[in-house]
């Protein structure tokens, strides 16, 4: 083979390499939410048929960041048997004269238990938009998978925390604008 | 052009035609001469990334913060503004003594410099396979420093110049969030570039090795610098690209709404990290195997035996290379990972160590049953064997991620990597150095200057790191510009060690000026028998076009 020949077929690679580079941002994500990794927490369709005689406590915990609002756990934390269905509420108020629109983050702590925290119904699914002064109660609706009752490494989890946090979406101001500059 | 053909065929005639001066060193397609830029734009580079060290070291000798708020106070920044821009002045000397000293002095000596000096002469070519492209991966990567070097001066977040979050660049510090100012932005244009020069440049290295060796040099009788070449060429191939994504999307992130890295938006700022990571593992290698390439043909030279296990020592290399991919998150074990992930991570980093072992055993059974002299580059060969070996030692105590949650980002981390590539890469390149100077350069050095050189980098590199795994075990934390009375002892000996090694430089440079004046001429080998590569076969300084007629590599002979 030529030199030239050789070189574009490096080329590719570097290409490939690039690609490779920007597809892990997808692959990243479907990673996440396939094997729980990061304490990602799985979406269920329906429930599980059986429930097992065993009961984990689930802790709540809510944060907000950079958003004019109050958010908090209406229940510290709960006791749950393995497959029985759980309903868990959250409250927030916009404290601004504005409305704001949120998107909440979310994970369970310990991470491992991502794979086995399903939930079927969930505030945090999409965008919310809470008017200025509004208090909302946010539902989530929630069973622990009891295939997690025959995981080795699963033995020792008594507890599960549950943990989002509120941000605002939209405020994105670039750093040429950024007040901080000056 | 009727006169270009005219002084094309006169350079066929007389051999050792050189063009002028602004030609010449401007327009260069030589791989000698680029090869010179580079070591050039190295030691400029190096001398900038070794006073920034020296700026950490005279800060961190006593605690408290002194010096840096002194030099605040001259630029007439008062009381406690002057203490605040020192503290975020610290942050912006330790980030660019790593950038500057990683893409700006190791990678451009050993690879560019010595990479573009030896690689043609040990396999027999003319030059490298692409002159022109070698001419623009030099100026690129000037260009790049000349930005890395603007971007401390411009503004990095608020009143406060440069990026101060650290070489590996995570977000949300290096986010809008943390860096709004220009300043990071600058860095990531710097980085773009030193990495497309890097990879124009592995790629001209990779098809110079596969197409141009001299008749009878099959890819196992190839000298084994340029198999270390060729690794780190691929490793770069493979590393840099993803680099490059990664800093994209920091930059779009910063400039353009996207949110790869920002969970408001359902990215995630670890991401960043598997992705710097998965360039920076190889990139330490990109650094270390070059040096691993000189040391085997020192070793040997010296030894005046052919490097013991010759294939051995070069698939050693490519299972580095290789391995090399697959162990990037044992540098962000606290970040929260599953421990069977960790367990993973442990077990193939310890792999590694495998491969480097048959290297340094080998470099010892070359030496075994030799006839040693020990010649200056000899001597550095060996302080690199024993350097990188306890770099390598405490290299394997990191990679346990029990014991590394102890001890990830304290100076025990510091010590380690400064053992494989302050005392490891840099040792290799002054072996380098003293092994190829009078090659290069046609001039003898005097080598009670280069001991003397080697001696007191010894102590003084010693003194300056070891002291710093016993900080790190007692819990100092990497990045602080302060600490508590109780390091006081250990700091201000690493900063003595500093002080040893600023003396080592300045006789580095006595030698080389006391070189330069005298100018004995060097032979063509001055080595004797156990140099058997063909940069020996030329004279010194080669001619400046070598190879008119290929040379022919016996069936027979041995690398």
């Amino acid at each position: 083979m030529n030199n030239r020949m050789i070189a574009v077929g490096l080329g590719v690679v570097v290409l490939a390499m690039l690609g490779l580079a920007f597809a892990s941002k997808p692959l990243y994500d479907t990673f996440c939410r396939v094997t729980g990794f990061g304490g990602t927490t799985q979406i269920a369709e329906e429930a599980p048929a059986a429930i097992i005689d065993r009961a984990l406590t689930v802790r709540f915990d809510a944060n907000v960041m950079n958003a004019p609002v109050l958010f908090r756990p209406l229940q510290t934390s709960m006791q749950i048997n393995l497959g029985e269905h759980g309903l868990a509420f959250y409250e927030v108020t916009n404290t601004s004269d504005h409305d704001v629109s949120l998107m909440a983050s979310y994970n369970v702590t310990p991470h491992k238990a991502g794979l086995y925290f399903s939930k079927l119904e969930c505030f945090c699914f999409e965008e919310r938009i809470i008017q200025a002064g509004e208090t909302k109660k946010l539902p989530i609706v929630y069973f622990i998978d009891p295939a997690l009752d025959e995981e080795r490494n699963m033995q020792d989890v008594r507890t599960i925390t549950l943990s989002y946090t509120f941000y605002e979406t939209d405020s994105f101001e670039g750093a040429a604008n950024s007040a901080a500059l000056n | 052009m009727p006169m270009d053909q005219v002084s094309v065929a006169h350079d066929d005639h007389a051999h050792d035609h050189k063009p002028g001066f602004f030609t010449r060193w401007f327009l260069s397609t030589n791989h000698k001469d680029i090869g010179t830029l580079y070591l050039v734009f190295a030691l400029c580079a190096g001398i900038v990334g070794y006073t920034l060290s020296g700026l950490i070291r005279w800060e961190l000798a006593q605690p408290g913060i002194g010096p840096l708020t002194g030099i605040m106070e001259m630029f007439g920044y008062q009381g406690d503004q002057a203490i605040e821009h020192a503290k975020h002045f610290y942050n912006v000397v330790i980030t660019y003594h790593g950038l500057i000293m990683i893409f700006f002095m190791v990678m451009p000596a050993l690879i560019g410099g010595f990479g573009n000096w030896f690689v043609p002469l040990m396999i027999g070519a003319p030059d490298m396979a692409f002159p022109r492209m070698n001419n623009i991966s030099f100026w690129l990567t000037v260009a790049a420093f000349i930005m890395a070097c603007i971007s401390m001066l411009v503004p990095g977040t608020g009143q406060f110049l440069g990026f101060g979050g650290g070489w590996v660049l995570y977000p949300p510090l290096s986010s809008a969030t943390g860096h709004p100012g220009p300043s990071m932005d600058l860095l990531i244009l710097s980085l773009h570039t030193a990495g497309i020069a890097s990879i124009l440049g592995a790629i001209n290295f990779i098809v110079t090795i596969l197409n141009m060796r001299a008749p009878g040099m099959t890819i196992h009788k190839m000298p084994l610098f340029a198999w270390s070449v060729l690794v780190t060429a691929v490793l770069l191939l493979l590393a840099l690209p993803v680099l490059a994504g990664a800093l994209t999307m920091l930059l779009t992130d910063r400039n353009f709404g996207s949110q790869f890295f920002d969970p408001s938006g359902g990215g995630d700022p670890i991401m960043f990290q598997h992705l710097f990571w998965f360039f920076g593992h190889p990139e330490v290698y990109i650094m270390i195997l070059p040096a691993f390439g000189i040391i085997s043909h020192i070793v040997s030279t010296f030894s005046k035996k052919p490097i013991f296990g010759y294939l051995g020592m070069a698939y050693a290399m490519v299972s580095i290379g290789a391995i090399g991919f697959i162990v990037w998150a044992h540098h962000m074990y606290t970040v929260g990972m599953p421990s069977d992930m960790k367990a993973y991570f442990v077990a193939a980093t310890m792999v590694i160590a495998v491969p480097t072992g048959i290297k340094i055993f080998s470099w010892i059974a070359t030496m075994w049953g030799g006839s040693i002299d020990f010649e200056v580059p000899m001597v550095w060969a060996i302080g690199f064997i024993f350097l990188f070996t306890v770099g390598g030692v405490t290299g394997v105590v990191l990679a346990n991620a029990g014991i590394d949650h102890a001890l990830h980002d304290t100076y025990y981390v510091v010590a380690h990597f400064h053992y494989v590539l302050s005392l490891g890469a840099v040792f290799g390149l002054f072996a380098g150095w003293y092994y190829w100077f009078e090659k290069m350069f046609g001039v003898k050095y005097n080598k009670t200057i280069g001991y003397a050189h080697f001696w007191t980098m010894f102590v003084g590199s010693n003194l300056l790191f070891f002291p710093q795994h016993f900080l790190g075990l007692d819990g100092m934390p990497r990045r602080y510009i302060d600490y508590a009375d109780g390091y006081a002892t250990w700091h201000f000996w690493s900063s003595m060690g500093y002080a040893v090694t600023l003396v080592a430089t300045a006789i580095f440079f006595v030698g080389m000026i006391e070189a330069a004046i005298r100018r004995r001429k060097a032979a063509a080998n001055p080595w004797g028998e156990g140099a058997t590569t063909l940069e020996w076969t030329l004279p010194s300084p080669p001619p400046f076009h070598q190879f008119n007629e290929l040379p022919e590599v016996k069936p027979d002979s041995h690398h």
